[in-house]
């Protein structure tokens, strides 16, 4: 499977007064287009900031990160918005979504920023829309939609311009579980029949059956990987093969 | 483009009410200030500026109008004999005591002109006429005076310097900047009511014949006639401007005042405006986090603050035109030229370029990750 993020011995570290705190230390990580992929863990383990630094939106401290086979680990500030433009859709915990504007033209923002503009862009926002099951809502605004209604808004305009990666933060933790369910369904869906690569970043185990692998992160480091496709066990770190096996998260011993 | 800067401006009513009213609040603050600047400065020279004369023949050193020294009217026929003279008249601005009907005492500032000659008259002339004034004792009083002055109708007689003043005729806006009001009459009246010796002058108004150089002619006149200064109407007048505005302080009072209306205007605009911004810090990360350049989200913010500038003005400048409006009916003169209305639609637009700039600052150092917390 074609690799679309290629996370290799990233370290993040923090400095609170006097004292360094690091949040990641030494993961290594492949997203393959075409799965769906989970992040999960305690709070605090570090799965978000690894989520963030995947985005291009969080420099680590060390370690290098490759976005569909560019290097992007010493692109500038300036470049950075343009590989998250080009490649990466963001689907966030609490929707954010602009609450001025209607959901089509919440799906138009992110189509402008992709050079997309009038009848086009209202076109394919509709048609997005109408992919997450949406199109009878494209005028309402997101104070009229339900929790699961927002996500789906979220979700269409994080697939404006068709970006290869799909990254999403905790998108089930303000929706009850059976809604959750269903927009993680339609983000499997998504990864799946458009050969996209879906990291969901989720506290909530009951939907991790839904994903292609789980990846445990603790303490700033991967703990384990569960590759649900294939019949195997949990494979802990000390079973890991090494770097050159990409289908496994290889992660140093903590 | 999706409309997000006006929908993000006119979302939140009553913010929008907030900042509307901030900016409306500094225009009117501004106006109020730079047009009473305008027109405390227009009025120290308004009899210079409106007396249709080329130069001007004033004793030695006169630093503004009403300072003006007596002397002999034989320069007056020295003048006359200069070669580019095409007429020059005797005039006067000098203060005396006006007694009210109910005996009260009011310093008012006559003004004698020769009434043959369109030179030093009266503007805005309302009600008679400047040939009325050949009449014995008849002068010209201004509307917004008449109270101060206890005039009640045309025709009504009062007793200025110990003589007898009648009122012919009015005219509207002529502000004087001493708070003694201007009455206009004829040199020869004017000579009586002041209490001026014969063959004595105040000034003397020179008009040039048509095509002759002004400064040479002006430079021939300082030659040939003694002991006074030849100034231009132009000169004349910046110096009263100058010397009222700048020397008393009193303009300088006003002008700080301006200043200090436009930086109020800034602190509200900017503190309004900043406030918006802050109220949707969480989508400008978004749009961040999403892939928008510094510049897509700085364009939103100016966007808005250009939308705020130009609503907040057109209310503002609403507002001015009817305070301008109101001070005409009364003493204090407020300007609005409409050079001065664009200048403050500049001005505006200025202080919501600098309220923007402050909210760039707050958005330029976004983390976009903010977007991942919570």
């Amino acid at each position: 499977m074609e690799v679309a993020i290629r996370v290799r011995g990233v370290t993040k570290t923090y400095a609170e007064g006097a004292a360094r705190v690091t949040a990641l230390e030494g993961v290594d990580l492949d997203l393959h287009k075409g799965e769906l992929l989970f992040l999960m863990g305690p709070s605090g383990s570090g799965k978000t900031t690894l989520l963030s630094i995947m985005g291009c939106i969080l420099r680590s401290t060390s370690g290098s990160l490759q976005i569909a086979g560019q290097e992007v680990t010493d692109l500038s500030e300036r470049e950075l918005p343009q590989v998250r433009l080009s490649h990466i859709g963001f689907v966030f915990q609490a929707f954010n979504l602009f609450p001025t504007l209607t959901a089509v033209e919440n799906v138009e923002v992110a189509l402008e920023l992709k050079g997309i503009r009038g009848t086009l862009a209202r076109t394919q926002a509709l048609r997005l829309l109408e992919q997450v099951h949406l199109d009878n809502k494209a005028f309402a605004f997101p104070a009229d939609l339900s929790g699961g209604q927002k996500q789906r808004v979220a979700l269409a305009r994080a697939l404006a311009g068709n970006p290869e990666i799909l990254l999403a933060d905790e998108p089930t933790a303000a929706l009850d579980s059976h809604t959750g369910r269903s927009v993680l369904e339609l983000m499997r869906q998504l990864a799946h029949d458009h050969n996209r690569a879906v990291a969901v970043v989720t506290h909530d185990s009951r939907i991790a059956d839904l994903g292609d692998r789980v990846v445990h992160i603790e303490d700033g480091a991967v703990s384990s990987v569960k590759d649900l496709r294939r019949p195997e066990p949990v494979i802990s770190p000390s079973h890991l093969p090494s770097h050159s096996d990409p289908q496994f998260t290889l992660a140093r011993p903590l | 483009m999706p409309p997000l800067a006006r929908r993000n401006l006119f979302h939140d009513k009553i913010r929008l009410a907030v900042t509307l009213t901030g900016i409306t609040f500094a225009v009117v603050l501004v106006v109020v200030e730079l047009g009473l600047f305008l027109g405390f400065t227009t009025t120290t020279s308004g009899l210079i500026d409106h007396s249709q004369a080329d130069l001007w023949v004033a004793s030695r050193h006169i630093p503004y109008i009403e300072q003006g020294a007596l002397f002999s009217e034989r320069k007056l026929y020295q003048v006359r004999a200069t070669p580019g003279v095409a007429s020059a008249e005797k005039y006067i601005a000098r203060f005396a005591n006006w007694k009210r009907p109910d005996g009260g005492h009011e310093s008012v500032q006559v003004v004698g002109f020769n009434t043959d000659q369109a030179m030093g008259g009266p503007w805005n002339i309302i009600s008679g006429s400047v040939a009325d004034l050949k009449r014995p004792d008849a002068i010209l009083v201004d509307d917004l005076y008449w109270n101060k002055l206890g005039i009640t109708h045309l025709g009504q007689v009062f007793e200025m310097n110990g003589y007898r003043a009648r009122v012919v005729g009015t005219t509207h806006g002529i502000r004087s900047f001493t708070t003694s009001p201007y009455i206009f009459t004829t040199f020869k009246n004017a000579q009586n009511f002041t209490d001026l010796e014969e063959e004595q002058t105040q000034f003397i108004l020179v008009r040039a014949q048509p095509g002759v150089n002004l400064q040479q002619l002006q430079s021939n006149l300082q030659s040939r006639v003694h002991d006074v200064d030849i100034l231009t109407t132009a000169q004349f007048s910046s110096m009263t401007r100058f010397y009222w505005m700048f020397t008393t302080g009193a303009g300088v009072a006003v002008l700080l005042a301006a200043l200090l209306g436009l930086v109020v205007g800034i602190v509200v605009v900017t503190q309004t405006i900043y406030a918006t911004t802050v109220d949707h810090l969480r989508e400008y990360g978004t749009l961040k986090a999403i892939g928008a350049p510094n510049s897509y989200v700085y364009r939103v913010i100016l966007q808005q603050a250009a939308m705020s500038a130009v609503l907040g003005y057109a209310l503002g400048i609403t507002v001015s035109l009817f305070v301008v409006h109101e001070a005409q009916q009364g003493g204090a003169a407020i300007l609005l030229p409409w050079p001065m209305a664009l200048l403050i639609f500049g001005l505006t637009l200025l202080m919501c370029a600098i309220a923007a700039a402050v909210s760039i600052n707050k958005v330029t150092h976004l983390d976009p990750a903010m977007v991942f917390r919570g």
